[in-house]
């Protein structure tokens, strides 16, 4: 397990003070969090907590009304999903955003395609990297020639991942990465990204299931109404004071024993 | 979740990826040999279509004469209906082809008959390349035009091109006050066709020759890109039997079709000897069709807009947030389109030899139902420019057999109507059938 309170130097990614409001509702409210490499952050919550809208802000999907965002200590500005890609941020989205109508290898490369000389898509080349990636995620996937619309929802994930793979993420970001699968596959995708960690990303997981972010993450924040209610390390707390934080936005040194235990 | 619960689960996620014996029909079997199956089902059709018609008229509707016009009449169609197929493809639709048409004919009429002549001379030699890269130009400003209106500023495409539709319509009037444009240059009327719009029996056959070069070389040269990476390859019987039948056709086409002679007035007018069979060979417009077809193909299967107009249809979310620029990919496609409307219309006034401003009316429903037949789909993502080609050649088959029956015109629309809810019907069940 990756040592959490060590000497460190700059963070891989510092989300400054972010606000995003909608008409009016205050769906990210002023949050500060960090990353550093070689760890995952869990971030957690209710529905309309704000994690999916916080974490646009870092893919490029949605700008942020007010904030900075620092990578390595130096301030970016990311405005769409491109400026993002630019920065070694991919993002792995919960509805697994891929073209259905197109084949594996097309939505790896897809908006980076290897091309001929000519400029011509090259799509020997890009299935033969897609064979490799994949070789190494998923050795059991040899749907390389059919579109992902007939592949089932561990196929699709792996395709998603291949994506941020192959372009040497240094920042991922996971949106609910276990949701849609069966649990053979979530086991096949918490190792994943234990090894993704150990290769020395940082990895963002959104996540409503609480089990998924104790067993993978190292820190935990946890939002409550747009407001974050507090980072913790996962190895001082338990799953009733991460309850707490996010049912009733406190916490693990402000909830009581008798609160505690009217959760359950 | 039980321990069993869990492994009947899992295996039932894996079970897709396995090969099913039982399934292994001739669908696999076409499948594992790459050949499109809706494709090989329109060929089919249209053979039964041809032969149908063929026995109904009384034998006059498999003739070289016939198949010659035939070939003709579908080239406008065709060659706007290649560009329908990538507009369909992103989810939008282009109502206003046929009016932008009239628009842009009454341009290159107007070129032709009043503007250049008082710039360049009467009957210049490049009055025809000058008038058609207008017509072109035109086409690709108007249909960017609407296409920016469409991506950037978030009209519907249908409210868009349906103003467009009205608006080019009057343009066209407007431009020569509803007077009919006439006569065309002699040389922009071989873009035509007719009796001297063609290339000869000789020249046909040095085409259908080079034809059967490029399917082969295509064949070898993907065949030979897939083996540097030592991927799976189609199966050699498949390729031959691909090459082959694709070679054969396009000979037997032209053989056929070379069989329609010159009037023997004309031959003879002409320096021929008296009774010498002159073949007409294939007609320019048909040429251009061709071509325009290969060229849309290889936009749309091998260049990176083409992939992104396909990823905008398939998913606009996961194309946008894969970072591409989805309005300026959806703003091309429609400029595209009006380039080809552009050359269309080049091809039709000249057959016409003259340019009117009703040029192109209802046009729009014969493109739109030409991709539609050929298998695109409205719900986005899906359509070839072949298909949309041979879905030209359907319908035009149909009105030329349906006239050569006698059919009246009245019933002539139903019939191509119920074909075409029919053909997507068919289209939509086997869809279904196969996810």
């Amino acid at each position: 397990m990756a040592t959490v309170e060590t000497t460190r130097p700059t963070p891989l990614v510092e989300l400054r003070d972010i606000r995003v409001a909608f008409g009016g509702v205050h769906a990210v409210d002023g949050v500060t969090i960090d990353l550093y490499p070689g760890e995952i952050v869990g971030l957690v919550g209710g529905n309309g907590a704000g994690k999916t809208t916080l974490i646009k802000t870092l893919s490029g999907a949605h700008e942020a009304d007010s904030g900075r965002i620092f990578i390595e200590g130096r301030p970016v500005t990311i405005e769409n999903p491109r400026d993002a890609k630019a920065l070694g941020i991919e993002t792995i989205y919960q509805t697994l955003e891929l073209a259905d109508n197109i084949d594996a290898p097309g939505n790896v490369f897809l908006g980076r395609e290897m091309t001929t000389p000519m400029g011509n898509l090259d799509s020997g080349a890009m299935e033969d990297a897609t064979r490799k990636v994949m070789g190494r995620l998923n050795p059991n996937f040899a749907s390389f020639g059919t579109p992902v619309q007939s592949l089932s929802g561990g196929q699709r994930q792996s395709v998603a991942i291949s994506r941020a793979v192959y372009f040497n993420a240094r920042i991922m970001i996971m949106d609910e990465p276990t949701a849609a699968l069966g649990p053979g596959e979530t086991r096949q995708v918490r190792e994943l990204i234990r090894q993704l960690r150990e290769e020395g990303l940082g990895i963002f997981m959104i996540s409503h299931d609480i089990h998924d972010v104790f067993d993978l993450a190292d820190r935990i924040s946890v939002m409550l109404q747009g407001k974050l209610v507090g980072t913790v390390n996962k190895a001082d707390v338990t799953t009733d004071q991460v309850l707490a934080m996010i049912i009733l936005g406190k916490k693990p040194d402000e909830v009581t024993e008798k609160e505690l235990a009217e959760l359950h | 979740m039980t321990e069993t619960e869990v492994s009947a689960t899992e295996r039932a996620q894996e079970a897709p990826e396995r090969e099913q014996p039982e399934a292994r029909s001739f669908r696999a079997t076409l499948r594992s040999a790459e050949i499109d199956a809706r494709l090989a089902g329109m060929v089919i059709a249209l053979a039964v279509i041809w032969v149908g018609f063929h026995f109904m008229s009384g034998g006059t509707f498999l003739t070289p004469r016939n198949l010659w016009n035939l070939s003709v009449q579908t080239a406008t169609v065709a060659i706007m209906a290649t560009g329908m197929v990538l507009i369909i493809v992103s989810r939008n639709i282009d109502l206003s082809v046929g009016s932008m048409m009239a628009a842009i004919g009454m341009v290159m009429g107007l070129l032709q008959t009043d503007w250049l002549p008082s710039l360049i001379g009467f009957g210049h030699p490049a009055t025809w390349i000058i008038a058609v890269a207008a017509g072109v130009a035109c086409g690709a400003l108007i249909g960017g035009f609407q296409g920016i209106i469409v991506a950037y500023v978030g009209v519907p495409s249908f409210i868009v091109t349906l103003g467009g539709l009205l608006v080019w319509r009057g343009i066209a009037w407007a431009l020569a006050s509803g007077q009919t444009i006439a006569p065309m240059d002699p040389n922009f009327r071989l873009l035509g066709g007719g009796a001297e719009g063609t290339i000869g029996g000789t020249w046909s056959w040095i085409v259908g020759i080079f034809a059967c070069i490029g399917i082969i070389v295509l064949q070898v040269t993907k065949r030979r890109q897939r083996r540097r990476y030592g991927l799976r390859l189609r199966p050699l019987w498949a390729v031959v039997t691909i090459g082959a039948f694709g070679c054969a056709a396009v000979l037997a086409a032209i053989g056929f079709l070379n069989r329609y002679y010159l009037p023997p007035a004309i031959a003879e007018r002409r320096g021929a000897a008296p009774g010498a069979n002159i073949p007409l060979g294939l007609a320019i417009p048909v040429l251009i069709a061709l071509g325009v077809a290969v060229v849309m193909t290889f936009i749309a299967t091998r260049r990176r807009f083409g992939r992104y107009v396909y990823a905008i249809g398939g998913n606009p979310e996961a194309a946008e947030l894969a970072g591409i620029k989805t309005k300026r990919t959806v703003a091309k496609t429609f400029a595209l389109m009006g380039a080809l409307v552009g050359l269309a219309g080049a091809v039709q006034i000249a057959r016409l030899n003259a340019s009117v401003s009703s040029l192109g009316t209802g046009m729009e429903l014969s493109v739109i139902a030409a991709a539609v037949i050929g298998g695109t789909s409205f719900s986005g993502g899906l359509g070839t420019i072949a298909g949309a080609v041979l879905g030209a050649l359907v319908m035009q088959s149909l009105q030329s057999g349906m006239v050569l029956m006698g059919v009246e015109a009245p019933i002539q629309d139903i019939v191509v109507g119920v074909v075409l809810v029919l053909a997507v019907t068919v289209d939509a069940f086997y869809r279904r059938r196969a996810d």
